[in-house]
């Protein structure tokens, strides 16, 4: 790889990208887990679940300043790196990121202090509200951010002012009910409640291995995976609906995802496995499931999917238009409101491909000016690389279908099985605590680089979309996010492995008194009252 | 959709100016004393109880102060695209100076009750300085170098270009009357510190602050009025020439632009705008008095009066230049031509009007729960729940 600005903004997006999405899913999950088990302790009075709030609230917090911090630099970066992007579609891109920081940055961030510090100035009730408005300002936030993401992949609601050389807003509906957003923000926030089940669950597994704080590792297990299973499965039901919604609207990110070179007659099939060549463009070994691809991706067995091919040929033609296009905006720009009235038509006409002319700026100043093999090449440009694409997706989908059958399991497991799990099995959900974050960094992957080489996609090229910076300003920077990310990422895991080691640390004085009620009540009811003696009477650890 | 047209591009146009202000003010004033107070605390707070009970009388609120922030950033992504595009990628250097002295303040807060050894907190102390002194610092440098004006120009397809290399670019910013601006910020908000924790502490920490916090304020005002003089005497103000669209596209090449004269003219034209720096000044006269004396709830008060008048000041005197440019006087932006579009600065307006007023009804319900001082014996009676 060339080390130019291009490359390097993108290699120190990317990396600050998916270091903040270490943090964000657990932040999602587990906020509204704690949420549900201080419910539980409003509901029922039981210390226990109270104990269970605060424990994993504790880890939550540890957690969530890492991801407020390393979402500053998110913000930030559009406008560092990306300033030509930041003025291009700020008028619609800006807008969510406000949007974000109104409805949700606020919310969550006001009542997170109140949450940790709150416990003894708050009602149970209050204190209960509290965390679940900073549940829903962590869910408000993906919401918002998801909408913008979506707009780079489906660009919607928005058009190109000559005037401005900028997209400018048409409809705030379009662009807020984006099919695309709104499949994305479900897919990933229940990403973010399977990675936080799957978190209580591997905790609370070696917990129960290690056969300490067990009333506490039980019940949390409960939660995960019940939460973890319905999680799992919208997970998957979404993913699909993403992939259904890609079809329509990014159709070389879906083909290039199934190595798909040629247009197949519909129904497609599904390529399972294989090895996909670029420079041949045919995938080697492949292991196809009839009718499976056309039915994922049309819902209908007659719809076609074009290939990749099929798709470079239509771009050709649409960086023809993008010229044309541009030729006519050049002309309006000189002369402006004296520009003629069949140079304005023609630029209507064709500006939905002016981004393609962009393409051609890799190759000459000028797009007017390109020779048809460079035409050729920038029509090339479009097909992402199809390999990794290929293969993260698919990685992706195994483990999102393996979490289904451990969350399956230990729902079943704990519903029927009165709470048992075989040691095995706790090995498993400890060693499975990292899968989650891979699926959702593969799924990020996936999403953002199948977009290439667009920032937004058929409007935007991300080689135009960079700031006037030099490669010296990169590498500092870059080192520095490096250096900085490695130490607070040691210090993160470290303090997270110090407090998982500690354990909970119990309410004394309102377990004794929780136990005396408890007792009490058993006697005036002869032991029949709503509380039975058993597992739940033994008092917290 | 035309419901955004009952609304003049030209009016909402103003009213984001006024809101950016109003965002960047909530800022200064929130976030502005839990920073002085970071930047203090080595100096106010001696043992790790003292320290402790500073920290925690900003620990519940830092976080939610930090959004005015972070949503300071998103409006003006939002709402003046060019500005955020052109000033974050000219300042670059100094942009990550400030993200790092912004990502290590959380970290700082959260981590440093964690562990008990003193090497690791003192550590924590000492990031919670640079992360208080740093940007309070920086942010004054910025706006003292958008008073200078900024060496940008566009392409004629509104490319940003910045002059300059990588480091030229960053040390090209330490002119000294953008480092006076930097001083000014930064003991204006040691001041609004001091004055927080007057009323939020006791004891010896209240104690020191206090008269850290007079000092501060006399350091603010002074340089203040030597700032004054100089954009009298020394700055260049910028000026547009002939007509201007005040409703036409947001494109800044459109407009013709001179340097030359000084900002200050602005008062000649609009005399009224003297009430910002005289409430800038009183303000901070009376928050000295009232450290002096011991007053808490009346000095942050006067603090935040005194806060409002400089930072409102700065853009008043500006008005309409956001960010001149010194080698293209053409490219520089103001709020006729480097806005969002009349339907984005419309549907922002919505979400403004509907939510801010919430988000202040539930900041001031918080901060009414948290009412009360933080006291040592606090401290040391929660060791485990407090930062």
């Amino acid at each position: 790889m060339e080390l130019d600005v291009v490359e390097l903004s993108r290699l120190q997006f990317a990396m600050t990208a998916m270091f903040h999405f270490l943090f964000v899913p657990l932040t999602l999950g587990l906020s509204l887990i704690v949420a549900i088990m201080e419910t539980v302790y409003v509901m029922t009075n039981r210390p226990i679940w109270r104990q269970m709030a605060k424990f994993w609230g504790m880890l939550f917090g540890i957690n969530f300043v890492l991801g407020v911090a390393t979402g500053i630099t998110m913000e930030f970066q559009f406008g560092m790196n990306w300033s030509y992007y930041s003025h291009y579609v700020g008028d619609v891109f800006g807008a969510p990121l406000a949007m974000e920081g109104l409805m949700a940055f606020f919310l969550e961030a006001t009542f997170v202090g109140l949450f940790f510090f709150g416990w003894d100035k708050l009602s149970k009730v209050q204190h209960m509200v509290v965390a679940w408005l900073v549940a829903l300002g962590s869910n408000f936030s993906a919401l918002w951010i998801l909408i913008a993401n979506g707009w780079m992949a489906n660009p919607v609601g928005a058009e190109f002012n000559p005037d401005t050389m900028r997209m400018e807003m048409t409809s705030f509906f379009d662009v807020l009910f984006n099919e695309v957003a709104q499949s994305k923000f479900v897919h990933t926030v229940s990403a973010g409640y399977v990675t936080a089940s799957v978190f209580v669950l591997g905790v609370s597994a070696l917990y129960l291995l290690q056969r300490r704080h067990e009333n506490l590792a039980r019940r949390s297990i409960a939660v995960a995976a019940s939460f973890g299973l319905a999680s799992a499965l919208s997970v998957v039901v979404l993913g699909d609906e993403s992939g259904y919604s890609a079809s329509q609207t990014q159709k070389m990110k879906l083909a290039a995802i199934e190595a798909m070179w040629q247009t197949e007659p519909a129904p497609a099939p599904f390529t399972l496995v294989g090895f996909p060549d670029q420079e041949a463009r045919e995938t080697h070994y492949a292991i196809h499931i009839p009718w499976a691809m056309g039915l994922i991706g049309t819902r209908s067995l007659d719809t076609v999917i074009p290939g990749i091919n099929e798709l470079v040929a239509d771009n050709a033609q649409k960086i023809e238009r993008g010229i044309i296009a541009y030729d006519a905006l050049m002309t309006i720009r000189a002369e402006r409101d004296a520009a003629p009235a069949e140079v304005r038509a023609t630029f209507e006409q064709h500006s939905d491909d002016l981004g393609y002319a962009f393409l051609l700026m890799r190759y000459v100043d000028d797009p007017r000016e390109a020779t048809p093999e460079q035409i050729a090449q920038a029509a090339e440009d479009t097909v992402p690389g199809v390999a990794p694409l290929f293969w993260a997706f698919r990685i992706m989908v195994g483990l999102g279908f393996s979490f289904i059958a451990v969350m399956l399991y230990f729902f079943y497991r704990a519903s029927f099985k009165g709470m048992n799990f075989p040691r095995w099995s706790l090995y498993g959900a400890v060693a499975i605590i990292p899968a989650p974050w891979i699926a959702a960094e593969l799924g990020w992957f996936v999403a953002e680089y199948g977009r290439q080489p667009w920032t937004v996609d058929g409007v935007l090229p991300t080689a135009l979309s960079v700031s006037h910076l030099s490669v010296t300003d990169l590498l500092i920077t870059l080192t520095g996010f490096v250096i900085f990310y490695t130490v607070l990422f040691v210090i993160e895991v470290s303090l997270m492995v110090k407090y998982i080691r500690k354990g909970p640390t119990q309410d004394v004085e309102e377990t004794r008194k929780w136990q005396e009620r408890h007792e009490h009540r058993l006697r005036t009811h002869d032991g029949k009252g709503p509380f039975a003696p058993g597992a739940a009477s033994t008092p917290a650890e | 959709m035309i419901l955004h047209e009952l609304i003049d591009f030209e009016i909402l146009r103003v009213i984001w100016w006024v809101l950016l202000g109003v965002l960047l003010t909530g800022f200064a004033l929130t976030d502005g004393f839990d920073m002085g107070v970071g930047a203090l605390l080595p100096f106010v707070a001696r043992t790790d109880v003292e320290r402790r009970q500073a920290i925690n009388t900003v620990g519940p609120v830092w976080e939610g102060n930090q959004v005015w922030f972070i949503l300071g950033g998103g409006a003006i992504f939002a709402a003046w695209p060019p500005l955020y595009a052109i000033s974050f990628s000219g300042f670059y250097l100094a942009m990550f100076l400030v993200l790092a002295a912004l990502i290590l303040r959380p970290v700082a807060f959260k981590y440093r009750s964690k562990r008990d050894g003193k090497r690791w907190r003192e550590t924590w102390d000492w990031a919670l300085f640079i992360g208080g002194a740093v940007p309070a610092l920086l942010f004054g440098v910025a706006v003292g170098n958008v008073l200078l004006g900024v060496p940008f120009h566009l392409t004629d397809t509104l490319m940003p270009r910045y002059d300059g290399s990588a480091l030229g670019k960053l040390f090209g910013l330490l002119r000294p009357v953008a480092l006076l601006a930097g001083v000014v910020s930064l003991s204006m908000l040691l001041m609004h510190g001091a004055a927080w924790l007057g009323l939020k502490a006791d004891g010896p920490v209240a104690d020191r602050a206090r008269r850290f916090g007079i000092v501060a304020g006399l350091v603010a005002a002074s340089g203040y009025a030597l700032a004054g003089l100089w954009l009298l005497v020394g700055v260049d103000g910028f000026a547009l020439v002939g007509e201007v669209a005040k409703d036409g596209p947001s494109n800044p090449l459109y407009n013709e632009v001179t340097r030359g004269g000084t900002w200050l003219v602005a008062y000649d034209e609009r005399p009224w705008i003297a009430i910002a720096p005289l409430m800038g000044f009183a303000g901070i006269a009376m928050a000295i008095r009232g450290l002096r004396a011991g007053r808490e709830v009346s000095t942050l008060l006067w603090s935040k009066l005194g806060i409002t008048g400089i930072v409102s000041s700065v853009g008043l005197t500006m008005f309409p230049f956001i960010l001149p440019s010194t080698v293209d006087p053409d490219s520089s932006l103001t709020v006729w031509d480097a806005s969002s579009s009349h339907l984005t600065l419309f549907v922002m307006l919505v979400a403004t009007v509907i939510f801010l007023p919430l988000i202040l009804a539930y900041t001031a319900w918080v901060y009414r729960v948290l009412w009360g001082k933080v006291t040592q014996d606090d401290v040391s009676d929660n060791a485990e729940t407090l930062y």
